[in-house]
């Protein structure tokens, strides 16, 4: 309440532009991630601040190679990624542990319970401990901008790298944020030559692997009297324990608990705990996803009730919360059933001349992560397989090394161009290396479109819009050993269609490179391409044109009556195409058999 | 004078919810509330259906609406205003504009777009206040300010000023589009005047 005085100043933000503006504040100087939501907009925000380098690269692991660079050279440097990203910068993260830092180094990882626009949930706060890297935690937009600040301090202070964790209601919550300015100048930058420190050689990390445990031993220090952990004293009946999102929702549903609030989830302050829970009738642990605060409670040997009551499976709110703990399910209307309304391709979108013929020639298609995931959806219903970025194509080799020739021919992978640049690469060259015949189809719609359109290395653009060196999809492709490339228009279905039967059969690997650009792309909007429409006299009702599954398309039911009077009595409705959704692309009027579809006159 | 409220946008993604949202959070904290808004980006944004949780008091804590808490629905499309039932109850008002927009099933004729949706609200004593945004904003010549016409509308059972709107949408909309939003904002306050 007291921050209130202070509303002129105040903006409101999202946890994202908080974090943005919290490592603004702190004069961070280099800034890397890959987009993926719910993380993208931290660095996208960043990138409109002035003073500092922020690039959008290939993948999570980079991101944070060139951040923790940028910290060997003395600058104060941050990546950031979602949960599944930091799967990826696993790597140099746990070693980046025993380096430790010269200029502060952040990284944030944004997770997302409930599965809002991922492949799972996992919780990545355990990454916390499995690398021996603080962890901090903040509840809304101003922790966002205030603890990313702390945490180039800890980082500094301590020698280590130092994770932020956010979830989606985090990230994408808007709050308000009292911006404090920049703190001094603290950087000294330049190449200093620390081999015992930044060459991992089994003996120097043997040394480094002992600092590593002294460090957390000094962090538990830290954290018992850290601001951040703090105890809100209410009546001692019953007592939360909890961090990040979750104190929302218990301050929300128990206004009178105690509680004591987690800013550090990792390492834990054992004396502060412990004095907190010997206070309290009843000790619950609120979190989302695992009982990851639960389990090192339990081996402070303190008393207390979590999971058992808590669920562990998707995101908490207030009812949940309630529900769980007071045991009864407040009574609300129960939904009443209605259509669905899931995500879809776009009307014009690239990739439906893709689904629909994979669909159509009945293949087994490893699909990948992005917008095109929404092709597995009916009616193209042409994806079988869906795990992670870059998977498809190392699938779709499994498949064919398990089945042989009983695969041959039938299984194709589909991947993304931001997602191949991403991870697939690699697997692409399994193929060529281990004698493969599969065909891999790179979706190239020029840019990275499911997280907001985002440049990547195959646009040429950089973060910034600038012009930068752009990748040559067909060139990297033969330049590891693919012989087949193809490049092909996806919009043209008779072409597409014949192009994916002839490469699919080819014993040897091959590329179908599908180029069009996505059709929410502002050079794409500009082009008010003239929008289709039906002639009714000549639709018979065939539903061909549905399966193409364009929300443009829209059915409309005629009775007996009305089919006699079309003559055709069998006809049960016809295709309306709607010109506010139409984008002009054309697809239908190509799968149409009757000619029934046709460009609305030009000057219409 | 409300001390506190939760209001739920809801409609299809493209609707401009987002804007409505943003808009009538920023009138709120003009007016001396805390605000807290909730919204999903990524796959869930594609053509489905898209929702944002506003709040507002003198401190919110939970981003998200209780079920059974909503004290406001604008609902931008005619079927969207049920989806979100278990999240009203007998007292919360729904503001709909009255537009349909098939969902896919219906589209491809698997299933009918239902018949007199708005009677689901109503037999729960739901207030159901239809407005014709889209026929308001064609007619003002500009389909893309539906959603400041609802806010418009919204705006009447709020206790913020109809200035701190004005000066809100000034700042937030694209020159060029401020004045036919303004009046976009007020034909949609005047209709329950």
């Amino acid at each position: 309440m007291q921050k209130n005085n202070n509303l002129k100043k105040a903006l409101f933000l999202s946890g994202n532009e908080a974090l943005a503006l919290g490592a603004y504040e702190a004069n961070v100087k280099v800034a890397s991630a890959y987009p993926g939501t719910p993380s993208t907009e931290i660095i996208e925000t960043l990138s409109t601040y002035d003073g500092l380098y922020t690039e959008w690269a290939p993948n999570e692991k980079v991101a944070l190679e060139v951040a923790l660079g940028a910290s060997i050279a003395g600058v104060r440097a941050m990546a950031s990624m979602k949960h599944v990203g930091l799967n990826v910068a696993a790597d140099p993260l746990f070693t980046a542990s025993y380096t430790g830092v010269r200029g502060g180094l952040a990284v944030v990882v944004a997770d997302d319970p409930q599965m809002h626009s991922s492949q799972n949930e996992q919780d990545s706060r355990h990454y916390a401990m499995a690398s021996k890297t603080p962890m901090l935690e903040p509840s809304d937009a101003e922790e966002c901008r205030s603890f990313i600040r702390d945490a180039f301090r800890i980082s500094e202070e301590f020698d280590t790298p130092v994770l932020v964790r956010t979830t989606t209601r985090v990230s994408h919550v808007k709050g308000l944020v009292y911006p404090e300015g920049k703190v001094r100048e603290v950087a000294e930058p330049g190449l200093a030559r620390m081999p015992e420190k930044f060459v991992m050689l089994p003996a120097h990390a043997r040394r480094r692997r002992l600092f590593v445990e002294e460090r957390l031993r000094r962090l538990r220090e830290f954290a018992e009297a850290y601001g951040h952990n703090r105890i809100e004293w209410g009546s001692k009946e019953i007592g939360f324990i909890t961090s990040g999102v979750s104190y929302l929702y218990v301050r929300e549903a128990f206004p009178d608990a105690s509680v004591l609030k987690l800013g550090l989830v990792y390492p834990l302050p054992e004396k502060l705990i412990k004095g907190f829970a010997e206070e309290i009738r009843t000790l619950y642990i609120v979190e989302e996803l695992d009982p990851f605060l639960e389990l090192q409670v339990r081996a402070m040997g303190v008393e207390c009730i979590g999971k058992g009551v808590i669920p562990a499976c998707f995101e908490l709110n207030t009812a949940r919360l309630k529900e769980a703990i007071n045991g009864e399910k407040s009574e609300v209307f129960e939904p009443v059933k209605i259509p669905p309304r899931p995500p879809a391709l776009c009307p014009g979108c690239p990739h439906r001349g893709i689904f629909y013929n994979l669909s159509r020639l009945r293949l087994y298609v490893t699909g990948d992560i992005g917008c095109y995931t929404l092709g597995a959806l009916k009616p193209l219903s042409a994806m079988d397989t869906c795990i992670c970025m870059g998977a498809g194509i190392g699938n779709a080799l499994g498949i064919e090394k398990a089945l042989g020739e009983d695969a041959s021919g039938r299984v194709v992978a589909v991947i993304g161009d931001s997602t191949f640049i991403h991870s697939g690469i690699t697997p692409l060259i399994d193929i060529v290396y281990n004698r493969g015949n599969t065909t891999v189809i790179i979706l190239d719609n020029r840019t990275t479109a499911m997280t907001g359109h985002q440049p990547n290395p195959s646009t040429g653009r950089t973060i910034n819009g600038t012009e930068t060196n752009e990748i040559d999809l067909e060139a990297l492709c033969r330049a590891v050993g693919v012989r087949n490339v193809v490049t092909i228009d996806p919009h043209d279905i008779d072409n597409t269609y014949r192009v994916i039967k002839e490469e699919v059969k080819r014993h040897e690997p091959s590329v179908i490179i599908s180029r069009a650009p996505c059709a929410l792309l502002p050079e794409v909007r500009r082009l008010r391409r003239p929008v289709f429409k039906v002639l009714e006299e000549f639709c018979t009702g065939c539903r061909r044109c549905l399966k193409l599954g364009c929300p443009a398309l829209q059915w409309t039911g005629i009775d007996r009556e009305e089919a006699e009077r079309r003559g055709r009595p069998k006809q049960k409705g016809y295709t309306h195409i709607s010109s506010v959704l139409c984008n002009g692309c054309g697809e239908c009027e190509m799968v149409c058999r009757f000619d029934a579809i046709v460009k609305e006159a030009e000057d219409a | 004078m409300h001390e506190r409220g939760n209001i739920l946008f809801c409609g299809v993604g493209g609707q401009g919810i987002l804007l409505a949202s943003e808009v009538t959070s920023e009138a709120l904290i003009k007016a001396g509330f805390d605000v807290k808004k909730s919204e999903v980006h990524g796959m869930a944004q594609r053509g489905g259906a898209v929702e944002a949780h506003l709040r507002y008091g003198s401190r919110v804590f939970s981003p998200l609406i209780e079920e059974g808490t909503v004290d406001v629905e604008v609902a931008f499309e005619l079927l969207e205003s049920v989806r979100y039932l278990p999240y009203l109850n007998s007292h919360s008002r729904v503001i709909v504009n009255t537009q349909k927009i098939f969902p896919p099933s219906v589209a491809t004729g698997v299933e009918a777009y239902p018949e007199d949706i708005l009677n689901e609200l109503r037999k729960r004593s739901i207030e159901v206040l239809p407005v014709d945004a889209f026929g308001i904003a064609r007619g003002l010549g500009e389909v893309r300010t539906v959603n400041m016409v609802l806010v418009g509308v919204l705006s009447g059972y709020l206790p913020v000023d109809e200035e701190i709107f004005i000066d809100v949408i000034k700042h937030r909309v694209k020159k060029g589009f401020v004045d036919i939003n303004i009046k976009a904002f007020r034909e949609g306050r005047a209709l329950q005047l």
